[in-house]
């Protein structure tokens, strides 16, 4: 136990709850979570549709600011961060993945890539030569000159991937990888994911109700209903995994 | 010494934790958003054209008819009666100004011109909100790559410059060249030999800049309200 305080907490959740406003209704969707994230960890956030993940990617990622709580990224609070600063963790310290690729529609794959290099002061040619680098990584190098509308959804998935690396992030977020994809195109992104989550000691937060991103996950936080219900680590998976089998079968 | 490169080492520090968007670059995506949209952008642009031409016509309709009316002719001045201007001369001034026949746009004419450009900043104000509403996902996702707010209203406000500037020096020429026109057919051949080419070419410039300064006009409110939404919400916003 004392090692784990010696462990870097790349991220830290503190008391997070987030409201929104549905007319006069005020209806509170993440409700207190707490949560303590190891750098260079791979971590799923499971929870049925509507727990409040997405929410909770969000808040983690700077992109929505939390009712009351706090977000610390590098034990910085990210509330105090000002618009600069808060761009410039987006650029730089962490990467995004969206369930729908968001990609640009009218810039290229390359482009796609690049375009978080030139926010980040990089030069154009340092920053072609590195996108290609990276569209070579996720094997689509000959597609680097097509615009997202000509490329399948797996595809797209894997230039926003090359994309969220792109400034070297120390961690990359990503809210349902795979939902708009197919099976194995699925398994292509999460073993994308694991392979950087291990060769670049990548801290990988991903929210997904997809039971395959099971296997390759380090630690498993299960939402329910805007809390935490439980975080269980790669080594008691296997029983709740076995729970999930013996229930699909039924 | 070592307070120097202390120093130097925090302010190079400082300029590496802002993120940046080089202006030809801005100019460069710009350009190329327009080119993809090009029926699109016309399309924005097409009431624009309408709106200057129409400001540039009656300005230079007049421009013509003034230096007509200076002319003294008494047929002319019969015309011009006939077309709805007042060339009598003004009885208070009467020195050797060359302008004493000096035409003024009618009551009436000027209302229709205001009211055909303000139709006009209505329908820019219309396309640029649908145009900005409908890329609020690419505003979000840029937001969420590291893009400050004034990238992105730098951006929407280079591309409304270019489609105001094409839509604008269109009109004007439009315009003009629709003034020459019917002033032609209106006048006779007298108008080519009398032509103000000075004034023409500063009523087609005043026309220019009022529409590129209508389309600036049109998209910065809309723009602005985007920029500041916290990413999520922006791409929340579309469908
Ligand atoms: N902007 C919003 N306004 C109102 N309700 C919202 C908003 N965003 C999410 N919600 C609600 O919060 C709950 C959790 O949403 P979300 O975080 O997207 O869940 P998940 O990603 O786990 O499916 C849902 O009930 C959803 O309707
Ligand atoms: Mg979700």
């Amino acid at each position: 136990m004392p090692e784990n305080h010696e462990e870097s907490k790349i991220v830290r959740v503190s008391n997070v709850t987030k409201n929104f406003h549905m007319g006069k209704m005020e209806v509170q969707v993440l409700k207190g979570i707490n949560l303590d994230i190891t750098a260079g960890r791979y971590i799923s956030i499971m929870g049925p549709s509507g727990s409040g993940k997405s929410t909770l990617f969000n808040m983690i990622g700077g992109l929505d600011k939390p009712t009351s709580g706090q977000v610390f990224i590098d034990e910085v609070d990210i509330a105090q961060l000002d618009a600069y600063e808060l761009a410039w963790l987006r650029c730089r310290k962490i990467g995004y993945i969206f369930q729908t690729f968001n990609l640009i529609p009218l810039m290229t794959a390359l482009e796609n890539v690049t375009l978080p290099m030139t926010f980040a002061g990089v030069n154009s040619d340092d920053a072609n030569d590195r996108g290609m680098t990276l569209l070579k990584m996720v094997g689509l190098e000959s597609r680097y000159n097509h615009k997202p509308s000509e490329l399948s959804g797996g595809q797209q998935q894997r230039v926003a991937a090359a994309r969220a690396l792109a400034n070297d992030p120390g961690i990359i977020l990503a809210d349902e990888p795979t939902g708009n994809l197919d099976l194995r195109t699925g398994e292509e992104i999460i073993s994308l994911l694991q392979q950087l989550s291990q060769e670049k000691n990548i801290t990988i937060i991903s929210a997904t109700h997809d039971f395959k991103m099971l296997n390759v996950s380090d630690q498993v936080v299960w939402i329910r209903d805007g809390q935490v219900d439980k975080i269980e680590n790669r080594d008691e998976l296997s029983i709740s995994l076995g729970e999930i089998s013996i229930g699909n079968r039924h | 010494m070592e307070n120097n490169t202390s120093f130097l080492r925090q302010k190079k520090q400082l300029t590496r934790h802002h993120v940046v968007m080089p202006f030809t670059k801005s100019v460069g995506i710009a350009f190329r958003s327009i080119k993809a949209r090009f029926l699109r952008s016309i399309i924005t642009t097409i009431s624009l054209v309408l709106a200057v031409s129409f400001l540039c016509f009656t300005q230079v309709t007049s421009d013509i008819a003034n230096s007509l009316a200076s002319l003294e002719n008494a047929d002319l001045q019969r015309k011009l009666t006939a077309a709805g201007y007042d060339p009598a001369p003004d009885t208070k001034e009467e020195t050797t100004q060359t302008n004493k026949w000096a035409i003024k746009n009618s009551p009436k004419q000027k209302w229709i011109v205001s009211l055909s450009l303000l139709v006009c900043v209505v329908g820019i104000v219309n396309a640029q909100l649908m145009a900005v509403t409908e890329r609020f996902r690419e505003i979000g996702t840029m937001k969420c790559l590291g893009a400050l707010n004034h990238f992105i209203v730098r951006l929407f406000m280079l591309e409304a410059l270019m489609e105001g500037g094409a839509g604008a020096s269109a009109g004007a020429v439009f315009g003009a060249l629709f003034a020459l026109l019917t002033s032609f057919f209106q006048y006779g051949s007298t108008v080519i030999y009398t032509l103000p080419l000075q004034d023409i070419l500063l009523s087609m410039g005043k026309a220019f800049i009022t529409g590129c300064i209508l389309s600036l006009a049109g998209v910065i409110y809309p723009v602005i309200v985007a920029a500041r939404m916290e990413p999520v919400e922006a791409m929340r916003m579309e469908n």
